[in-house]
């Protein structure tokens, strides 16, 4: 009789001890937002978590922050496995290539080529700009301006009067 | 004010349009905007804008370096005024003259060898370097 009862004691605690020792769902969701708190690059990551299995979702600024959030989610006590369905944020475009062109040979060559069938315009290069004078139709005007910035030469067109 | 207010509904109307690759950065008092445009009639809605915020485009404050997507084996059109195009062997002015298109001809591009000259083909099989300035995406 009492050892029955003794065992009944030890199966119940056993069983409690069992339970306590396996994290809820909630308590991983923690777990794994706290651990990927430390990296600011994940901070745009969402975590859902169900019988332990964790889904990652959300943004990341590149592959390694996925690679990395992943990782980070897997190594937390009590995660099964890792569901990663985070998307990576494209890269952002590069800075516009004009702001660092210089005007040299060929870009005055460029120009004067643009300018050949445009009658009455002259052009002189002072310092990084394309300084050009005479009388333009506003077509011309326009074609000029496309010119120019298709060869990301700098211009002063305050020369350029319209054609009457 | 600052140019990137002066321009905002160019930069707007870039997004709405979904000009590719859209970067805009201001320097020394000139707004650089860089990105391709998905049609020669974005483009031009693009370019008529800017002329409409700065009269004649006459301040010399922005650096609309837009192309138009065209990829290879895109169809071009030639937009000289009404004469022909030189078709060159080099890509300068100093190329020999190998073939020419007619205005209007519709042209294959080869490849975007610089900002000034591209490599086309006519359908007659002519090969060569012509003006980009006068070849518009269709």
């Amino acid at each position: 009789m009492k050892l029955t009862k003794l065992l009944m004691v030890v199966v119940v605690s056993a069983t409690m001890l069992f339970v306590s020792c396996k994290p809820k769902d909630a308590d991983i969701k923690a777990a794994v937002e706290k651990a990927l708190s430390a990296d600011p690059s994940m901070s745009g990551t969402t975590v859902e978590v169900k019988d332990g299995v964790v889904t990652m979702g959300g943004e990341c600024k590149d592959d390694a922050c996925k690679a990395g959030c992943e990782k980070i989610a897997a190594g937390v006590k009590g995660v099964k496995s890792v569901v990663n369905n985070c998307t990576v944020a494209p890269p952002p475009p590069p800075p516009p290539a004009s702001l660092s062109t210089t005007i040299d040979a060929t870009k005055m060559q460029q120009v004067k080529d643009g300018l050949k069938d445009i009658a009455g315009v002259t052009v002189e290069f002072v310092g990084d700009k394309a300084v050009l004078k005479g009388e333009v139709t506003q077509a011309n005007r326009m074609k000029i301006m496309q010119m120019l910035a298709a060869a990301k030469v700098l211009s002063d067109v305050s020369g350029l009067t319209d054609k009457k | 004010m600052a140019l990137q207010d002066k321009y905002a509904e160019l930069l707007q109307t870039a997004t709405t349009l979904g000009v590719g690759n859209l970067a805009s950065t201001e320097q020394a008092g000139v707004l650089h905007v860089s990105g391709t445009a998905n049609s020669t009639a974005d483009y031009d809605a693009l370019w008529a804008l800017y002329a409409k915020i700065d009269p004649n485009m006459a301040s010399g404050d922005l650096m609309m370096n837009i192309d138009i997507k065209a990829d290879a084996g895109a169809q071009l059109k030639v937009t000289t005024d009404s004469s022909n195009l030189n078709i060159r062997s080099t890509p300068s002015t100093e190329g020999e003259i190998v073939g020419k298109a007619a205005h209007d001809e519709i042209v294959t591009l080869v490849e975007k060898t610089d900002d000034s000259w591209w490599k086309i083909k006519t359908a007659d099989g002519e090969e060569g370097y012509a003006f980009a300035q006068y070849l518009s995406p269709l």
